[in-house]
């Protein structure tokens, strides 16, 4: 990899959720960066806290949710700006303009009360980066049809309900691209869909993000989507960072014991396995997590130290890290 | 079909139509089962898969006799499940259950765990000396123990629901169960250990599983054979490993070429297979072969006829004209 410029740089985010059961420690000191033009993936098991971190990154953490501490700054065409600084309007110049998103469940995402048109439409509308209505219809006609929508002059007057679910999903990705974003942050966007629909969904994005030069951070729980799509992914569990580095150093050459037993776990579809290795126990509590690491209660490698102290991270060989007292010297 | 071992349960050109519109004003027929025949021999695992709406979960409330069929039969030790009436019935329902996907709707949450087990017990009035001995025997055969004998279901987390719902189906000691995606609500880490203790509790207890999924990694993982279907339909039937190795239905290609297969060195080299389409409303299937519109090697004859379901190689079923003499 040369040269490569930060998009996103998260340094030390910590949000807290205020319970009435008590503080969840969501994500607890979380750093890394989005460089320009890459596919990241934030992979890991529920609440792990992946989504709460993409949504962090334009602020949209609601009460009882708190950012509590750290940085998110945003290398914007401006200059560098701190999300986390930044008020309400400021966010909404930022917020589905230069950072979209597509979340998961298409069917949620798209008004039943509006044509699909009108609601791509609209994106350009409130943001200012078309004309009039008749210009944003006629630039939605045409993300439809990049979106590989067939027939896409009679599909801007569909209703959501008219449009199957590979569709919606499709029309989803023309909303977050309408504006022409910087970074596109792609929650789970085939979770609903069937598998064959999935590849589709997939190769479209992999397809618009080679054309248009896109940033894009996926968010999934399905190693097989990261090794498809990602460059360079982030391992997270119970809300901390395990492990960060290039897909295919993470594939075979894992280091941390959690994505090492993550990647055993997995039913390998095009592979005879005689037995899956399962990972003991069950995911912590994040109101009383686990001290130390996180992880250590489910680590076959467990020592000491891990019961007591936080492991750095560690960069173990260039641009691979883990946050490991396997690999770190105390001290 | 050829004999390996004996069949448990025999399954003959099962159909299940469901109104639309309601019962009085039907407007047309959601035909989820349409013809469907395979046996599942004693002690195997047959997977079942296929794509949302394909009927692999009616076929398993068929087979259970929890739904009546529009038309065919289900053999269980060959006897007819649909002509069961009382104590031959009650005999069946004790050595066929389910386990259902989703462990949050499928315990009663004011039932202990406790409760929960021995409700089968009581249901079918059998006796066990000492109740709770006898459960926790169970809970520690499915990971759990004593500790969560009188605990409700919302104290569980989903694999340890799904782990509970299991214990309440082996207390009848069964013979065949129908797992139906019993691990898609869970966390890759959790289901890696259901599915090996089902693995487990098969070869203890000599179980056979019919064992439905749209995760193909899963069901190669868990199944000795393997039928795929599409719209009510099975395009394709034979040893898992065959099915994978050696795919003949184009749709079952199209299935294995959508997965994305955890290995980037494999994922980014293989020849991408153009997919296209979505599957169809089961209301108004295409006529002929139903993956017709989908398909790249659709021909004349497969918009008209449909496919027989031949055996191509030895033991290995297929439903396309490519296979097929007319």
């Amino acid at each position: 990899m040369s040269e490569r410029k930060p998009l996103i740089e998260v340094k030390n985010l910590r949000i807290y959720f205020y319970t009435y059961a008590g503080v969840v420690k969501a994500i607890e000191d979380v750093s890394f960066t989005i460089y320009e033009g890459e596919t990241l993936c934030l992979v890991g098991e529920t609440g792990c806290g992946k989504t709460v971190t993409s949504r962090a990154l334009t602020k949209l953490i609601k009460p009882p949710g708190r950012i509590v501490s750290g940085e998110i700054i945003y290398y914007s065409p401006r200059g560098p700006i701190n999300i986390v600084e930044l008020s309400e309007e400021e966010l909404r110049e930022i917020r589905g303009k230069e950072i979209a998103y597509i979340v998961q469940d298409p069917g949620a995402a798209l008004d039943p009360l509006y044509t699909v048109g009108y609601q791509i439409s609209e994106t350009m509308v409130d943001h200012e980066t078309v004309r009039d209505w008749k210009e944003a219809f006629r630039r939605a006609i045409a993300l439809l049809r990049e979106t590989l929508i067939p027939e896409p002059e009679r599909r801007a007057k569909a209703y959501p309900h008219e449009l199957s679910g590979g569709m919606k999903q499709r029309v989803v990705i023309s909303i977050g691209l309408s504006n022409e974003p910087k970074l596109l942050i792609a929650d789970e966007p085939t979770s609903f869909l069937d598998v064959t629909v999935q590849a589709q969904i997939l190769e479209l994005l992999r397809e618009l993000k080679a054309r248009k030069g896109l940033t894009l951070l996926l968010i999934t729980h399905d190693m097989g989507v990261v090794a498809e799509m990602c460059d360079r992914v982030i391992v997270l569990y119970a809300g901390t960072i395990a492990e960060v580095g290039p897909v295919e150093r993470m594939f075979y050459r894992p280091l941390h014991p959690y994505t090492t037993a993550l990647l055993r776990a997995v039913p390998n579809p095009l592979q005879r396995m005689e037995k899956l290795e399962a990972i003991p126990g069950t995911i912590p509590n994040l109101i009383n997590p686990p001290p130390g690491c996180r992880f250590h209660p489910r680590c076959p490698y467990a020592m000491d130290v891990c019961k007591r102290e936080r492991p750095p991270m560690i960069e173990v060989e260039p641009q691979h890290f883990v946050s490991c007292w396997l690999y770190a010297k105390r001290g | 079909m050829t004999s390996m071992g004996n069949a448990l349960v025999s399954v003959r050109n099962l159909r299940k139509y469901f109104p639309v519109g309601g019962v009085l004003f039907t407007k047309a027929w959601v035909k989820a089962v349409d013809g469907v025949s395979f046996d599942i021999y004693e002690g195997e695992t047959l997977g079942l898969v296929g794509e949302s709406g394909c009927g692999k979960t009616t076929t398993g409330k068929l087979i259970l006799r929890l739904l009546e069929p529009t038309d065919g039969e289900v053999y269980f030790e060959g006897k007819n499940v649909f002509k069961l009436r009382g104590k031959e019935l009650r005999e069946f329902r004790r050595k066929a259950n389910i386990v259902f996907q989703d462990p949050y709707t499928s315990l009663d949450p004011r039932m202990t765990v406790f409760d929960i087990v021995m409700e089968p017990l009581r249901v079918h009035g059998i006796r066990v000396e000492d109740p709770e001995q006898f459960v926790v025997k169970l809970l520690y055969e499915v990971g759990l123990n004593e500790t969560h004998l009188y605990r409700y279901p919302h104290e569980f987390s989903g694999g340890q629901r799904q782990r509970i719902a299991i214990a309440r189906v082996l207390a009848l000691r069964p013979k065949f169960i129908v797992l139906d995606e019993p691990t898609s609500n869970l966390d890759v880490s959790v289901q890696a250990q259901i599915l090996n203790m089902l693995k487990e509790l098969q070869k203890r207890y000599g179980l056979t599983y019919l064992f439905i999924s749209h995760n193909l990694g899963v069901v190669r993982y868990m199944s000795d054979r393997i039928a795929v279907m599409y719209l009510g339909k099975i395009v394709e039937m034979g040893p898992a490993d065959e099915v994978f190795e050696n795919p003949l239905h184009p749709y079952t290609r199209m299935l294995l070429a959508s997965i994305p297969v955890p290995d980037p060195k494999i994922s980014r080299s293989r020849r991408r297979t153009k997919i296209t389409g979505e599957p169809p409303s089961p209301i108004n299937p295409p006529p002929g072969c139903r993956f017709h519109p989908r398909c790249p090697h659709a021909k004349n004859v497969c918009e008209k006829e449909e496919p027989p379901l031949i055996e191509y190689s030895k033991n290995h079923f297929v439903a396309c004209w490519l296979y097929a003499k007319r």
